[in-house]
């Protein structure tokens, strides 16, 4: 095995200190990309969470829909044309808007009306920890998620309150369904989601579609365009998904703002582990010298610095990974949980090693300057 | 003729520029034979660190032609210089240079590293130039807890650990006692004589002149009448010879 490894690795634990510190600059490079990205993944996974959990593979929207909180609407008529469609299995319309919830305190409180046809499917409440979500067809039943209680007043299952007027009793409840809005989601039938909303009998939110096993995905969303004209679109879950991303993501700068962030770590971390580099490489400048001297190749000298960067990368990303661990484990339950995916981790291990291993040219180019001459003269 | 590793022509080297423009060596004729041991003495100025960096390949004449084992340095840029480096010559400073961080077979085995020796046979080797220089026992010591003279004999293993044709030595004994400058001037006429490689010590030392095959001065850039050993020895006061 070549020294260049025990060379490198003496250069760096010879200045503990310096070593410390460029880890610490990792690390917190590291982490700051982690949480920025953990965020943007989490945020982008909750604003798709009802797409995500619909039992739909086509979604017939109302034209330039931009999120699943739109508040447009469209002619719940269309039901009827695009049931005849060739390929589709079934069509469940979906009424969702804002309502207000009273309290028996008399105080009131946004809430997010989600109203699917409980028997048909559709979007019905998951993660169901207590009470039955059949029990929804029934008359003013509602679920709730427990992490809202507090904020809509409810203590346990069977508690009453009143949406825009009318009594509500809570006959399921959900862990873990949150809102990115804050606005508490509230399951509902679909009959009764139209007194919460105020929205006509004609008209529904979007229509959830789903398509016969051995339907072609291509030419079924052809065939239902092709009989709902151009003031509705129809799209995949997987569209519809993207789109709403998108919107929240980019279209509201949001996630430029965690991707902010994100630059940032990365330069901060940069210019840290540069500064570090090129310090201990200027530390050592001799002992390059010496190898110049000797008739060391310039790239065995390259050899020992990126070595060195690439040791900072691998301990300083374990350090963080396991912040990063603590992190995702502090957040899941919070309003926002931070989600570091496995492809996440693998795209920050290479963003760590290219940035130390681009620290590390800057070392590299004093180090291109040495002359083995001045070994002579020391 | 064969026995020629470095051959100087007519070698001129001009420092500076403008009116700090300085001629550092005005046609300076010199060779290394193997078997040889040379010492360059001279006073200080006078050439001689040019001449050696320019044996060296680490500086390049304004004129003149230097070959290395055949090969000519003239024309031959940094990199090419690194490899004649590597593949001829081996170098001792008179400040050592050892790595502070490697122990002394470490220290002796980057300079088999460097030309792409790895592994036992490697570490092998190491210890053995070790032992030839009688540091066998202090291979894994760290130079700070080696003396001086034990410190210049790790820089000398590995000078010659990768049996170079030529061994260019700095002041190797300027900062050492007696009895180790006696050792390490043993080790290197061993080097020359008995494993027939050519080998320069520049120095300023007059304590070690009994130990050279031929003595070369060095005055102005330009040497002065190369001496026999023996004449050199007797023009040298007593009291400049080790006790």
């Amino acid at each position: 095995m070549s020294l260049v490894m025990t060379l490198a690795t003496r250069n760096l634990l010879h200045d503990r200190l310096r070593l410390v510190a460029t880890l610490i600059g990792i690390v917190f490079s590291v982490v700051l990309v982690m949480i920025q990205m953990g965020l943007f993944l989490g945020f982008g996974h909750m604003v798709s969470t009802m797409i995500d959990h619909a039992n739909a593979d086509l979604w017939v929207l109302p034209k330039g829909a931009k999120c699943f909180e739109d508040p447009s609407q469209l002619d719940v008529k269309l039901r009827e044309k695009v049931a005849a469609a060739d390929g589709v299995a079934s069509v469940v319309p979906l009424v969702i808007g804002f309502s207000d919830w009273r309290l028996d305190s008399g105080e009131v409180t946004p809430v997010f009306i989600v109203g699917s046809d409980v028997k048909a499917g559709g979007l019905q409440p998951w993660n169901v920890v207590e009470g039955d979500v059949r029990s929804l067809s029934q008359w003013g039943a509602v679920a709730v998620d427990r992490t809202y209680f507090d904020r809509l007043g409810i203590k346990k299952l069977g508690d009453a309150a009143e949406i825009h007027g009318h009594k509500v009793k809570v006959v399921a409840v959900t862990d873990g369904i949150r809102s990115f809005t804050t606005t508490p989601y509230v399951f509902v039938d679909q009959k009764d989601s139209r007194f919460y909303t105020g929205m006509f009998p004609s008209k529904a939110s979007d229509l959830l579609v789903r398509l016969k096993p051995d339907a072609d995905r291509t030419k079924a969303v052809q065939a239902i365009r092709d009989r709902v004209g151009n003031d509705v679109e129809v799209l995949t879950t997987a569209e519809f998904r993207k789109r709403s991303r998108s919107f929240w993501l980019f279209g509201t700068g949001a996630g430029a703002a965690l991707f902010a962030g994100a630059i940032l770590g990365v330069i901060v971390g940069t210019v840290i582990v540069a500064q570090t580099l090129y310090s201990s490489t200027k530390d050592h400048l001799s002992e390059f010298a010496t190898l110049r001297a000797m008739g060391s190749s310039n790239n065995y000298i390259y050899g020992v610095i990126i070595y060195q960067a690439l040791f900072n990368a691998v301990v300083g990303f374990i350090m963080a990974g396991a912040i990063g661990y603590v992190v995702v484990r502090m957040t899941e339950r919070s309003a926002l949980p931070i989600v570091i995916t496995p492809w996440l981790m693998a795209a920050l291990f290479v963003l760590t090693v290219v940035m130390c291993v681009a620290s590390g040219f800057v070392a590299i180019i004093r180090v291109v300057r040495i002359d083995p001459a001045s070994v002579f003269m020391r | 003729m064969n026995d020629i590793i470095i051959d100087a022509r007519e070698i001129r080297k001009t420092l500076g520029k403008g009116a700090g423009e300085v001629q550092a060596l005005r046609g300076v004729d010199l060779a290394l034979r193997k078997g040889e041991l040379t010492l360059l003495m001279g006073p200080s100025g006078s050439g001689k660190t040019t001449l050696l960096l320019i044996l060296g390949c680490m500086l390049t004449p304004s004129a003149g032609r230097v070959t290395v084992c055949g090969t000519a340095t003239s024309d031959a840029d940094k990199e090419a210089l690194a490899r004649i480096r590597r593949d001829h010559i081996g170098f001792v400073f008179q400040s050592y240079h050892l790595f502070p961080t490697m122990t002394a077979r470490q220290n002796v085995q980057l300079a088999l590293d460097i030309r792409g020796h790895h592994g036992r046979d490697a570490a092998r080797k190491s210890r053995d130039a070790l032992a030839l220089v009688g540091l066998d026992q202090k291979a894994k010591s760290l130079p700070d807890s080696l003396s001086g003279g034990e410190q210049q004999r790790v820089a000398i293993a590995r000078a010659f650990v990768a049996n170079p044709s030529v061994i260019l030595a700095d002041e190797p004994t300027s900062a050492l006692d007696g009895d180790s400058g006696r050792a390490i001037m043993r080790i290197l006429v061993d080097a020359a004589h008995k494993r027939d490689r050519a080998v320069l010590v520049v120095t300023h030392d007059p304590r070690i002149v009994s130990f050279a095959d031929r003595i070369v001065r060095i005055e102005d850039g330009v040497l002065a009448d190369e001496q026999a050993d023996e004449s050199e020895r007797r023009r040298l006061p007593k009291a400049a010879s080790w006790p």
